[in-house]
Formats: C-alpha cells, structure tokens, sequence
C-alpha cells in the first residue's frame, strides 16, 4: 500500500481561503489532544493559550513586541527562500548585527554623543547582519558549498562570539560579574512607540519592511527574477539574471533585515548586551515565513500567532505548569498542518495497493 | 562471416515483430532483431529513429505494444531490469549512475544483490581487471574518476554478473579516442570468451571498427542488416537518414543582405561531464536569410547555443558578433539589446517557466520587451503583450493567461517563439523549433520563421530535422564533434551528403576546413 498525490484540475478559491482556518483548527485539537493525554484541561489550556493574551491590553502590547522580530527576519527570509536558496543563519546574522550596533552603543557609553548614535547603530546592525549573510552566499557563489550547513554552523560562530564579548571584554565593571554590558544610554536606546509602551520602533520597522516586500517581490522586475530564479533556475539564467549576484543579493538582503531586528530587540527591548539575546528569533522565523507562505501579508499574521504561541506557553508554563516544550511542539504542529492543508488543497490522495500501481 | 545460428540451434535473442506506440508514435514499428552468440552487433540510426526504445524494451523498462522476445529460442517477458539481468543481459547507460563520494568498490556493491560482500566485490574486480584490461582501483573515490574510468565501473558491476548479452548505449560519447579504443580492445575480448554485445551508435568509423552485423533503424523500422565493413559509407548513410529527394522549398530564396551574425574561431571547452566541446567553429548568417545547421543531438548544438545566446561566454569579444558588434563577452541581455533573440530547445524549464503565467513569461525577455519600467513590472503592458502572441500565433490557451505548463508542446512552442518573434529581432537563434511539436504547429512556426527572414532579419535554425531544414534554410551547415562544415546553400547539399558530414564522413572535409 502507498499513498499517490494527484494534482486537482480547478480548486475554488473559496476552499483555498478557508484551507489555513482548516489547518489552524485542525491544530488546536490535536494540541488539545496532546494536552488532555498529560491530564489538564484542554479548555483550559486554550482559554490560558489564546483568549487570555488577546484581551489583556498588556499582553497584547506583547504581542507586538514578539512579532517584531519574528516578522522582520521572517520577511528577509522570504526573499532567500524565494529564490530557493536555504539561509538557515537569521540567528546568527541577527546576533552579528546586535554586536555591530552595540559596539558603537558601548563605544559612546557615558559620552556626550548626541542624536546621530541610534541611527549609526541601526546601520551597523544592517551591515553587521548583511555582511554575515554573505559569508554563506559567498561560499556558495565561489565554492559550491551547500549554504544550508554554513549559514547555520554561522548561527554557533555568532552566538559563542556574543557570549565571548559579554563575558570578557565587553562586560560591565559594576555588574557584579554577570555577563552582560552596561546599560544603554538614552540617546543609544529604541524609543517606544507611544508614551510608557513596551512596542518600541522595530516594530515600525517591521511594518515598513513587509509593505516594502509587498511591493518588490509583487511589481517589481527583481521581485519576479527571485521567483523565476526559484522555480526555473535555467530560465532565470536565460533571463540574464546572474545566479552569482541573486545569491548575494538575497543573503544580504535576509542577512541586514534580520541583524536590523537584532539591533532593534537589544536596543529597544533588552537594553544592554547579554549572552542571550533571543529565544531562537532567527529560527523560528523559518516556520514563519512558511506559516505565512512566503507571502509579506501573511507573514505579518503569521508572526502574530506564533507570537501568540510564545506569549501564551508562557503563561501556560506558569498557569497550568505545562513545559516549554509543549509550545514549540504546537510551532511545529501547526506548520506541519497549514503545509498539509496546501497539500491537501492542490493533490488529491488516493491509497494504492502495491499490485494496482503498475 | 557470423553463422545464422548458434551451435545449439537458437540465437542468443531474438525480437520478433517488436512494436511501441505512445499515442500517435509508432517509436518502434513491427521490429526483427536477432542476436548470436558472441557476436557484436551494432544497433545504427538517428536520434529518433527508435534504438533507444527498442534496448530499452529488451532491458526491461518500457513493456512493448506488441511482439515478442525469445531468448535461446524460448519466449520471455521481460518485465524490469531486474528480470532482464536474470536472464543475463547487462546494460551500460550513456549517462552513469554512480555515487560521485563513495570509491569503486562501494558503487559496485550497492548495486549488486546482498550476497556480495565488499571483500568478495574486491577480489573479483581484480580478476576481472585483469582478464578484460579494465584497470580499476578499488578504494580510489568516484569523483576523482575520469568519464572513460567510471564507464570501466559500469561495465565491471555488468561483468561481475557473468552476462551473456551487454547492451552499452552510445559508449563512446563520454570518451576520449585512447579511452575509446582501450573500450574495444576490452569489447572485442569479451566477444573473444561468447558474451554477445548489441552496440548503439551512430558513429561509422567505431561500428567498422567492432562490428560484422549492423541492423539500421529509421524511423522506427528496420531499413536493413548488413555487414558494415562491406559497405560504403554512402550507402550507410543513405540508409540511415533515407534517400527520398528534399522536397523543394516554395516561394523565391531569400536574398541576403546586410551582415547579421558572425562567429570567428569560436572554440569553447564541454560545460560538463556529457559535454560537448566546440572546435573552431565559423558561421555567418546575413539579413533576410535563414541559416539551418543539422546534426545528430549532442554534437555540440546546445553548447552552440549557449555560447550564441550569451548564457555561456566566450572569451573573446569577438568570436561572436551581433549586427556588426563584438560580444562574445556580453550576456544574453546585451545581446538581446543588439536586436537579437532565442528561443532555446527546451520548451518548459528553461524557454519557460512552468508554473508562470503567460505573461509573467514575457518578462523573460524583459531587456528587450516593453514589458518593465525602471525596474518595476508593467503588468498590463505584460498582459497586452501575452494577449498579442496568443492572438497573433494561434496559441491555443485553456484559458485566459494560463500557467506555461497547462498549455500543450506545440501551443507553448508557438508562444516562445512568437515572445521573440512578435518584437522582429534583427537576429533570432532558434534551436530545434519544431522538435515534438504537432504537425499543425510545425508548419505555422517553419512559416513565421520564413516570413521573417523575408522582413529582413537573420535566422540561424538549428535543428535535427532534415527535411525541415531542406524546407527552410537557404543555406546550411553540419555540426559533427563539436565542429561544423562548410557552410553551402541549400542547393549544394544532397541528403546523402548531409549525412555523411553527420557521420563525421566528409569527402570535403580538408576543404572545408581549409578555409
């Protein structure tokens, strides 16, 4: 017996649109299912999971302050995995543009550096985080090696070179030995966005950033050389599109947008630099920008929900004393459903007996 | 002089009455084939004449439509390769099925059944080195092979298996001329000890070389078997490519004028393993003609391609020149801008991509359509335009701006060349216009070529096709190894002719290059 996928002829866009409420609720249940077997309540865990978090005003500012990351490495990774190259690195261009920033934050700590030091940063945490990306790229362009094992051997270069600073040169001589910077000053710190919040600029930038997308990779020629490049990398060839400079340009591009989102979470969020600055941003990502189908739109709701994810498994972790783990599984669960669902949508399955298939 | 029969009575194999259909193809039609023992027995024709669907069913993989297959006299089926090595027959493809990272050994074991150990493949690799001059080395990695040293894997892992028939398809393709005859001092053994093997080519010199029997396929029927070494040249090729006269193209020949294309001692090493180098190639190609260059596939034609249409460079600026410019270094989009277009053999993938809409195709010549703005796609105009080549080259769509790949061969063929047509480049390179396309599509596109070289522009057809070309071209080439003949108007050449060049036969052939 097998499975044999047959491509629909005509699906209806309504089935198309309503394939991911499928998905989402087909999730929920299996997690509530996950969650009955450890012997809470399913009703409970959803109400902790979903309802508390979106009618709390705190915890929907939250909300945001998650997203922001998630949706700008996110939409950077759309831009290489459109063209079907595998950054699995954002972690650690993220963190290399988070150090890159935070240097001049350090340098100018205590100074009268005036207005131009929070702009400097964030161009250093593009640069820092580009410059990173490229590493991969430029191996792949000039050597042939698989960027998927590079970038993501990049991500523990990064993380123990953050760890190395904080611990060591870069360490704060009153922390009490803790490993971590001196606070920012005001002038190298991401003001929020309104009066006493918690959504700091990144979050502004992500919006920028998605809706800039939007219209790259939907009207523009570059926008469609990423697509064909990605779908017929011989007819992008034929197109005079250089498979060389695509390279670099998409890792730089998901490189400098994630090292922006490093930036902004140290200098909006945290504040200072430690040695961990992310609950795994870079790869959580991933699942975003499938989640949201390699589509800006829906990557912005797509880093809501798995914002949702974090925010709520954290009160559940407190609440109903379920683990951590439980929520990147519901991660993991809910991409494996909403990849299904399209599946599901574009093949018709049909159970073959082994002696039929011939 | 081969016996009629084995000792036994039987031959080794017989085909009898062998057909396949694939839908309006007949690819083999009512085909006769016996082999003896120990005999080597050519297999020659053209690309499409139906040697590569005839080793195939006796190999097992495709199953007939029709006929029957006897081996030592008893009827078979053959249902997969697995059954087909059962019986004894080995096969060698063109293109290899190694694991570049692991040695000799390994790639070797894999493939064998489990009963082989690593130490037992080891030992017997050696005696079968030495018996058959297949020098080998066990723990050396495939990727550090050469083509010639991983095609001795290939037939080693057939040999350990004691065949009594080994197919080998094309073998001397990948090979060097030492490599090749190392290959035929080791064929000719294997004969020696009573292993039959049917060798497909389309390569005279190597068929005299091997072989006393040679069955030619044409068209998918056999045209004759015959000895070989006591027949002309001519009378083989005549054979292979038929002796029907040209039909004679309508309408008055195009009169050249202004010139349009010129390559000057273009020489360009194989992009890869299966590649074909291109040797001191010449062609000129002037305004209000069209220029047909013939050949067997894999001689050189999508290289040649390449290296006119950009996507490969040459490393002089002019060993290719455009409209009088020199670009051999300029991409494919400079050249587009010089005022000439492409459109490539392969329809989906590479002409176009598969899951793009029509007028997202458009965008594929982007540099020299008016189909973008400063970067940013106009999609309306991209629209129009998919909607005008539609209309004026009677694709037939299922819909409104379908996906590329929901149209068929023929309509998808319309549109890639109409894209380059609709916008009358002063050049256009097209290679294999018409291959798989309906009858119907092949003649509006063999059509749409003519008018616009009648318009004024230059166009280089390349092409398997013969008749297409004897119908278009005014003038015409042969492509042979990389290299091409003597450029002569269509009137020069006889079919008989044509295919001798194909064969790599030439009579002018000193002459030709001479100049």
């Amino acid at each position: 017996m097998r499975f044999e996928l047959t491509p629909r002829t005509t699906v209806s866009p309504v089935v198309r649109a309503l394939a991911p409420v499928a998905a989402f609720i087909t999730a929920f249940l299996i997690a509530g299912f996950v969650i009955w077997l450890m012997g809470r309540s399913p009703v409970a865990a959803f109400q902790v999971y979903v309802i508390q978090p979106l009618s709390d005003p705190w915890s929907l500012q939250e909300l945001l302050v998650k997203a922001t990351p998630l949706a700008l490495i996110a939409i950077g990774l759309t831009y290489c995995f459109r063209a079907n190259f595998w950054n699995i690195g954002a972690e650690g261009q993220y963190v290399i543009g988070a150090v890159l920033g935070g240097w001049l934050a350090l340098k100018t700590h205590g100074t009268e550096a005036g207005f131009w030091v929070l702009p400097a940063m964030l161009v250093l945490g593009i640069i820092g985080g580009a410059l990173y990306g490229l590493i991969p790229a430029f191996l792949k362009t000039r050597f042939g090696v698989s960027e998927i094992l590079t970038s993501l051997m990049l991500v523990y270069v990064a993380q123990l070179t953050l760890d190395y600073l904080v611990r060591g040169p870069w360490r704060d001589p009153k922390g009490f030995n803790f490993p971590q910077s001196v606070t920012f000053d005001p002038s190298a710190t991401l003001p929020p966005v309104w009066e006493a919040s918690r959504v700091h600029y990144g979050t502004v930038f992500a919006l920028i950033a998605i809706l800039v997308t939007a219209v790259v990779l939907g009207r523009t020629l570059f926008g469609y050389r990423l697509k064909l490049t990605g779908d017929a990398p011989r007819a992008a060839r034929f197109a005079g599109f250089s498979a060389r400079s695509t390279t670099l340009a998409v890792f730089a591009i998901s490189g400098g947008l994630a090292g922006l989102a490093g930036i902004s979470e140290v200098s909006g969020q945290i504040g200072q630099l430690q040695p961990s600055i992310s609950p795994g941003y870079g790869f959580t990502a991933i699942t975003v920008a499938f989640l949201g189908r390699l589509n800006p739109i829906g990557i912005l709701i797509a880093a809501l929900v798995v914002a949702l994810t974090f925010i709520g498994g954290e009160s559940a972790q407190i609440m109903l004393k379920l683990p951590l783990d439980l929520t990147q599984a519901f991660q993991g669960i809910l991409l494996l459903c909403v990849l299904a669902a399209d599946a599901l949508v574009s093949y018709r399955v049909r159970l073959v007996s082994r002696g039929g298939g011939k | 002089m081969q016996a009629d029969a084995s000792p036994s009575g039987h031959h080794l194999v017989e085909l009898k009455g062998i057909s396949k259909r694939y839908g309006d193809l007949l690819a083999n039609d009512r085909i006769d084939l016996a082999i003896e023992p120990g005999e080597i027995h050519a297999l020659l024709g053209e690309n499409g004449a139906g040697k590569s669907t005839l080793v195939k069913i006796l190999y097992g993989v495709i199953e007939p439509t029709e006929g029957e297959i006897l081996w030592e006299g008893r009827p078979v089926a053959i249902g997969s390769p697995v059954e087909a090595r059962a019986l004894g027959i080995g096969m060698v493809f063109q293109h290899f099925s190694l694991f570049d990272e692991l040695t000799v050994a390994e790639n070797i074991a894999v493939a064998l059944s489990d009963d082989w150990s690593l130490a037992t493949v080891r030992s017997r690799l050696g005696d079968i080195s030495r018996a058959y001059g297949l020098a080998l080395e066990p723990d050396r990695a495939v990727w550090t092979l050469s083509a010639g040293e991983r095609q001795r894997i290939e037939i080693v892992r057939c040999l350990l298996q004691n065949p009594r028939l080994l197919i080998l398809d094309e073998p001397t393709s990948v090979l060097t001329p030492q490599e090749a005859e190392h290959l035929f001092v080791t064929l000719d053994k294997l004969s020696a000890d009573g292993c039959s093997i049917l060798y497909i080519s389309h390569k005279l010199e190597e068929v005299r070389r091997l072989c006393r029997r040679a069955t030619i396929l044409r068209a998918g029927r056999v045209v004759g078997t015959i000895d070989p070494r006591a027949r002309s040249a001519r009378e083989i090729a005549a054979l292979m490519v038929g002796n029907e006269v040209g039909e004679v193209r309508s309408g008055t020949p195009h009169v050249p004028q202004g010139e349009m294309l010129r390559v000057a001692d273009l020489t360009m090493a194989p992009g890869g393993l299966h590649g074909q180098a291109l040797k001191h190639i010449n062609l000129v190609a002037s305004a209000g003609e069209i220029v047909g260059i013939a050949g067997v596939a894999g001689n050189g034609q999508s290289e040649l391609f390449a290296a006119l249409s950009g996507e490969r460079l040459a490393d002089r600026a002019d060993a290719i020149a455009i409209a009088g410019k020199g670009c051999g270094t300029v991409g494919v989009d400079g050249r587009r801008r010089l005022g000439a277009a492409f459109v490539p053999e392969e329809r989906l993938g590479h002409a176009a991509a598969p899951t793009h809409r029509l007028s997202e195709n458009t965008l594929i010549s982007h540099a020299a359509a008016e189909v973008s703005h400063s970067g940013f796609i106009l999609v309306n105009a991209a629209k129009r335009l998919a909607g005008a080549i539609v209309k004026s080259f009677d694709v037939r769509t299922p819909e409104a701006d379908p996906q590329a790949r929901k149209l068929s061969g023929g309509n998808l063929q319309k549109f890639v060349i109409g894209r380059e047509i609709i916008r009358r480049p002063r050049l256009l390179i097209v290679d294999q216009p018409t291959w798989g396309v309906d009858a119907g599509a092949a003649r509006l596109i063999r059509q749409a070529l003519v008018d616009l070289a009648s318009e004024g522009s230059a166009v280089v057809v390349v092409s398997q096709d013969l008749d297409e070309l004897f119908e278009v071209a005014d003038r015409m080439a042969v492509i042979h190894q990389g290299e091409l003949s003597a450029l002569k108007p269509i009137n020069e050449w006889t079919k008989e002719a044509v295919g001798l060049e194909m064969l790599g036969v030439s009579q002018s052939q000193g002459a030709a290059h001479a100049v």
